[in-house]
């Protein structure tokens, strides 16, 4: 029996998917359509009570919340495929902190800017510019710190690939892409090399073909 | 030389504060003002660079995410807050992504809002304190489902997902004068009592006073 995740089109459960191919671990998916509605069936918050993706499922243990998810698998698979915490407690200390920064700094802005830019026409609603401007804005303040920090260091926990730079990936993927605003990334040296870096693992691309 | 943590008077350093105690780890503060906008001093923005609450310097090793990095290294001594299993891990973990997605956002906008608009010569925005409100009572609805199968959040053990609970519920029930929200719902007020009673807790709130008594 496999890992089961819920939902792989969409951005947060991809953090999983490509933390599970790093890892080695494998994994079959279960669709959930979020335009549909489907994550609020009965059926589905009896697994995740709040309505979110994802959730997993791995025999009788079920999870939700993908940064709980992926440190729950780097921790329990920490003997094979790419090591994701760092090596020592320090080093994991520092991968916590900027899986933390990613939580409460990047992704409001970034998530705020996938649901005006890409997900409001689906669901019939108006694009709000002034909120699209401002977290345009808060994401620029936190890409400047991001590159302060690449600047003396090659990942963001250290000169080590990480959980940290993992979590980064699905929405800064939707960020250069289909809200093709890549010159936000583009347009800082550091993050831009950071940014190719990552987004050419050959995990990426593998989530990228297959969902 | 003992860890220092930075600007014990507010809510989110107090999660850091109340792990040390509870993990019986020597520490020291150092005052932040929020009102005099020392966080953006150019000396705190080197510690922390997104100007916010807490750091903690431990010898050459400066971190602002702290709570699990002390639980780890001390996993030997004081309270186990972690679950004894990586699965109990895995459970924890969600619960304090909950609360850090789910809770904090709302309890947070209301804190800004009812408690410190005044004390910045703003006017308090009264859309976003109904909306707030209505977000926190439906999380806090799981809660109660949750809470009634469960002692704790993440299963029959007190764990860091609880304590991260602690210090802005601290505002909730006091200041903020909606001690309703958590005493309408039955398992969440029982759960509250428990976590709120322990003596850590206590002994926070005697070290650090909040800045609004």
């Amino acid at each position: 029996m496999v890992v089961k995740v819920y939902g792989p089109a969409y951005a947060s459960p991809k953090r999983v998917i490509v933390c599970l191919i790093e890892k080695q671990i494998e994994f079959e998916t279960a669709p959930v359509d979020l335009i549909k509605g489907e994550h609020r069936n009965p059926e589905y918050l009896k697994l995740q009570p709040f309505g979110a993706l994802p959730v997993i499922q791995d025999g009788d243990f079920t999870l939700y919340e993908s940064r709980a998810i992926i440190r729950y698998y780097a921790e329990k698979y920490r003997s094979q495929g790419t090591e994701l915490l760092g090596k020592t407690t320090e080093e994991r200390g520092l991968v916590e902190q900027w899986l933390e920064v990613e939580a409460h700094n990047y992704h409001p802005p970034i998530y705020e800017m996938t649901v005006q830019l890409l997900f409001a026409s689906k669901l019939g609603l108006s694009v709000d510019e002034k909120l699209v401007k401002k977290s345009e804005e808060k994401l620029g303040k936190v890409l400047d710190v991001y590159e302060e920090r690449l600047s003396k260091s090659k990942y963001l926990a250290g000169d080590f690939f990480s959980l940290a730079d993992l979590s980064h990936l699905p929405f800064t993927q939707y960020l250069v892409g289909p809200m093709e605003k890549e010159y936000m990334i583009r347009d800082r040296k550091h993050v831009s090399a950071w940014w190719d870096d990552i987004s050419n693992r050959p995990s990426w691309k593998k989530v990228l073909e297959l969902y």
